[in-house]
């Protein structure tokens, strides 16, 4: 079944993209309706990727490979398995919101707006679907250049500092991560990921390849201490953007930590693990306590983003003590499933909470909590929406957001009662900053003149929160479709983090 | 050494540098008779010899194998065919960017493009050299013809102030490399790289280390590598903006070949020697030129900097000794030609006559004013920046490569770091055009032909990007 349906999932929204720019703002009616259509298109030609998934198997599905670079033995290879190909949905799934959110919105350079979302929506699939790691990383610093212009030109009034810093922070990560797959190319003869993950390292090359990837993939999910340039980023960043960025590109980290750092330096993950799990259980309590605090709605956001990102870390890397302790493969699997169902979860709800920042900026412009007050009065609907969201934050039963972060919990129970026991403050933690956010904005009297004006959703508007609230619910209320796509790769990826490449 | 006569079809493979100095003839007596009423006409006439000549050298001249001319003097080989062709190509380019540059300041005059040509010409005898004699000249007809250019605005003080630097600094590099080789000399007995590259190698005697290191401060102050490049920001600056641009295309080329075929040919056999004093110089080059350069805030000081601190990436190609990392370095220089060839393109067309572009701040908004102009600039940065997708990501992979392979680890992670550092400045390139309001400036040169030969030249450094292999099998196929 190879007709380059990945291929045309990576280039069809890009080609769209070149097409806008070509286009250009001043036929700014048809240009959106280009890009939604655009958007619309990969959406449904992704479809194909779930009905046509082979569960059973681990094997790479839907695979291409072309000669790219031949002196390299570097191919234009690409394939999807069960951890890449939910994340591929996701992508294609949640930029139709930020076009349509989009629509009328954005009034400065609106064309190039489209452009750039289009463009990085082919090249985040290009990262989840690239099975060599020159064309992955290709991909992966190509999606910096459109990122870096969302937020300088659309972003807010301190865009440029937070658009430089995003940059440079994602930049530093990846250079030492390219210099380590240079490291492996020269050892194994050619960039293939799959004969990366087979190349035999000593534990020392290990150590060294393994803080390459934790330097790349940390700053992206974001973990504790590097997380710093997300709050910034976020805040600056137009809706769309922010969307993006929590939604897919924090992904990213997490895929990589699944598809690269476990599998090629298992050894040096298992002597490296406690630090991982420190790292993930401080940015969930610590940044828990972090985002309680925060005046500013997307900061708030921003910060609960990292917090909720912990579990993934967290749940990729208690993989070792619980083998350690009961040698349970399933438990093992359990939570590197919590893992992944907490990153699509996450990329839904954290995406469907900044477009409801983005509804309210849109009406009173500003982020400011204390700027708003009893919106359920004015905007009714759309408080049902953001209460929804803001309750699949966390973590409550019947969303998205409980599945993952119970099985992470589960599963940690089976490492250690401490971690379980930290890992399960979130629940305090999220419940208390969301709720309390709810309140201030959501509940209570109208709070002033501007949220008096506020209008209650239009439709475009409710389209968008409505088809977001649908995932949310469907995967918490029948998580086993999600969770039977990725269960194969996920017991071959422990059986690849249970081999020793170094002789005991 | 070997006698041959001397026929037509021996002279067949230096047919670029023959008929390259019979039209600096024909060029000169154009401009003679055209008179100082149609300045334009030697302008145009040199574009064509250029051209013709790219031709020539294309589908005539092509040398698969190495032939030795002239006792041995003269090498012809693919990587001089190569670099030939690029330079009769980017000269072409340089030259027609500067066209209306050079009108507007009532420069246009028939010595320039004589001067341009006299440099190809030093360009295409390094390119050939195969002794250190004929290395020697080729390496005084660049520079005796550039000087010359620098000075070209002769009213203008800043220029004539850095030609007399570069006049003065450049004679000094000039010497030492002499007093480099005359050293060599007398320990070898012999001036052809052959027979030197025959006779040298294992650990060599004192005498022939301390001409090393002549030669090396020689070919690091023509490179610009630190620190011995005190002049490059001064040229860079004071020069008129089309004399930079000059200086950053063929000339780069030629010293890549001084570089390859004194050190990497000729001197091969003692690699290991100057392979640690490159080391040095290239680690020195990387922090010190990304670091000033964070500094600046004229763009033709920026990149100047800019340069040093590729030249760096190009001595680490160097740093390997291996034919391998020479091959990364020539894709370095012939991809950093490119990128700067379009960078000082955009430079010049943003110009006015009174108005020299050239201050960071000019660049303000340049999005909104002339959106081609700002895109074209920032594929342009984010290519020498050495992100992906554009050509200059894989000249850093190149060379990073070589360093692992040579297991150069530390260089490695230098190499590493000091990219992100200069992402910063190419940034605020970018930061400066899309973010920033836009400030009241004179509007940008509007000449269709040069915008699309500048269009053109971006259009490449995304093709070469996204499709890199053609040129990285060249450039591996030329050294091996």
């Amino acid at each position: 079944m190879n007709f380059g349906l990945l291929s045309l999932l990576i280039w069809l929204p890009i080609v769209a993209g070149i097409v806008i720019l070509f286009m250009g703002s001043e036929r700014i009616a048809a240009v959106r309706w280009v890009a939604l259509i655009a958007s619309l298109a990969t959406f449904v030609a992704s479809l194909p990727l779930i009905t046509g998934f082979d569960s059973g198997t681990f094997a790479l599905q839907f695979a291409e490979k072309l000669p790219w670079i031949p002196a390299f033995k570097s191919y234009y290879a690409l394939g999807v398995d069960g951890i890449a190909m939910p994340l591929i949905v996701l992508t294609t799934l949640i930029t139709v919101p930020v076009i349509v959110a989009a629509w009328t919105v954005i009034e400065m350079r609106p064309a190039q707006y489209f452009a750039a979302f289009l463009i990085m929506e082919g090249l985040m699939i290009g990262v989840f679907s690239a099975t060599d790691a020159l064309l992955f990383y290709f991909f992966w610093e190509a999606m910096l250049i459109p990122m870096f212009l969302i937020i300088g030109i659309w972003g807010g009034p301190r865009r440029v500092y937070a658009t430089i810093k995003f940059f440079l922070y994602t930049f530093l990560g990846s250079v030492f991560m390219l210099a380590a797959l240079i490291y492996m190319y020269v050892k194994a003869g050619d960039y293939s990921i799959a004969s990366f993950q087979s190349l035999p390292l000593t534990l020392v090359e290990q150590r060294w390849i393994f803080f390459a990837f934790l330097l790349a993939f940390a700053v992206k999910v974001p973990m504790w201490p590097v997380h710093t340039w997300l709050p910034d980023a976020h805040v600056e960043a137009p809706t769309g953007g922010s969307v993006i960025l929590a939604a897919i590109m924090l992904k990213m980290g997490g895929y990589g930590f699944l598809r690269f750092s476990l599998p090629i330096t298992p050894d040096a993950s298992r002597e490296l693990d406690m630090l991982m799990i420190i790292l993930s259980l401080v940015a969930v309590v610590y940044i828990g306590f972090v985002a309680l605090v925060q005046q500013d709605m997307k900061k708030l956001i921003a910060y609960s983003s990292i917090a909720h990102m912990g579990f993934v870390t967290l749940g990729a890397f208690i993989t070792f003590q619980i083998l350690n302790n009961s040698g349970s493969i399933t438990g093992a699997v359990l939570g590197m499933q919590g893992a992944m169902v907490q990153m699509i979860s996450h990329g839904l709800v954290s995406g469907a909470l900044f477009l409801c920042v983005g509804v309210m900026y849109d009406r009173v412009h500003s982020r400011e909590i204390s700027a708003y007050g009893g919106v359920i009065n004015r905007m009714p609907k759309f408080a049902v929406f953001m209460v929804l969201f803001a309750l699949a934050n966390t973590g409550l039963p019947a969303t998205s957001g409980f599945v993952g972060e119970f099985l992470v919990i589960l599963a940690s129970f089976k490492a250690n009662f401490w971690y379980a026991f930290l890992a399960a403050t979130s629940l305090v933690l999220g419940a208390a900053y969301t709720l309390w956010l709810v309140k201030r904005v959501i509940f209570g009297p109208v709070a002033n003149d501007h949220v008096a004006h506020m209008d209650d959703l239009n439709g475009r508007e409710f389209a968008i929160l409505f088809v977001l609230a649908i995932g949310v619910l469907g995967l918490g209320l029948w998580p086993q479709p999600l969770t039977g796509v990725m269960e194969t790769s996920l017991h071959h990826l422990v059986d690849q983090v249970m081999i020793h490449k170094v002789p005991l | 050494m070997p006698h041959t006569d001397i026929t037509f079809a021996s002279l067949a493979p230096a047919l670029p540098e023959i008929y390259l100095t019979l039209m600096i003839c024909v060029v000169l007596m154009v401009d003679v008779f055209a008179g100082p009423k149609r300045r334009g006409l030697s302008a145009t006439f040199t574009q064509f010899t250029l051209l013709l000549g790219a031709a020539l050298t294309a589908f005539i001249s092509h040398v698969d194998q190495r032939t030795v001319l002239f006792d041995g003097l003269y090498v012809a080989d693919e990587l001089a065919w190569v670099l030939k062709l690029a330079g009769f190509l980017f000269v072409a380019f340089a030259l027609l960017y500067s066209r209306t540059y050079l009108e507007r300041r009532g420069i246009l005059k028939g010595e320039y493009f004589v001067l341009a040509l006299t440099a190809l010409l030093g360009v295409f005898v390094l390119a050939s050299a195969n002794s250190l004699l004929t290395v020697y000249i080729g390496v005084e007809l660049l520079a005796l013809s550039v000087y010359a250019m620098v000075a070209f605005d002769r009213d203008n003080g800043i220029a004539a102030e850095s030609a007399m630097k570069y006049f003065v600094l450049g004679a000094i590099a000039s010497g030492t490399l002499l007093y480099g080789m005359s050293m060599i000399y007398g320990m070898t007995g012999t001036l052809s790289l052959d027979q030197l590259a025959a006779t040298l190698h294992g650990t060599p005697n004192l005498g022939v280390v301390l001409g090393l290191v002549f030669v090396v401060v020689a070919v690091a102050f023509k490179l610009g590598a630190v620190p011995f490049h005190m002049w490059l920001p001064d040229v860079y600056h004071g020069a008129p903006t089309s004399v930079t641009l000059f200086i950053g295309t063929a000339p780069k080329l030629a010293y890549f070949a001084l570089a390859f075929r004194l050190l990497g040919q000729g001197l091969q056999g003692v690699a290991t020697d100057w392979g640690r004093m490159l080391a040095a110089l290239a680690v020195l080059t990387l922090i010190v030129g990304n670091l000033v350069a964070l500094a600046q805030t004229n763009i033709k000081r920026l990149l100047a900097y800019s340069t040093i601190a590729n030249v760096g990436f190009i001595v680490l190609g160097f740093v390997t000794g291996t034919p391998g990392g020479y091959s990364a370095s020539l894709y370095y220089t012939l991809v950093y030609v490119l990128t700067a060839l379009g960078s000082f393109g955009v430079v010049i067309l943003c110009s006015r006559k009174g108005f020299e572009a050239d201050q960071l701040d000019d660049y303000k908004g340049l999005y909104k004013r002339d959106p081609l102009l700002a895109f074209i600039m920032m594929v342009l940065m984010f290519s020498t920046a050495g992100v992906p997708p554009f050509v200059g990501f894989w000249a850093k992979l190149r060379i990073m490569q070589e360093l692992w392979v040579t297991g150069h680890t530390w260089l490695v992670l230098l190499a590493a770091g000091v990219s992100v550092i200069g992402a910063f400045y190419y940034l605020r390139m970018v930061k400066l055009m899309y973010f920033d309001a836009p400030v009241d400036q004179p509007g940008t040169d509007r000449q269709t032909g040069v915008r699309m030969a500048l269009g053109f030249n971006a259009a490449a450094v995304v093709i070469l990007g996204l499709l890199p292999s053609p040129l990285l099998d060249l450039c591996a196929r030329l050294i091996r």
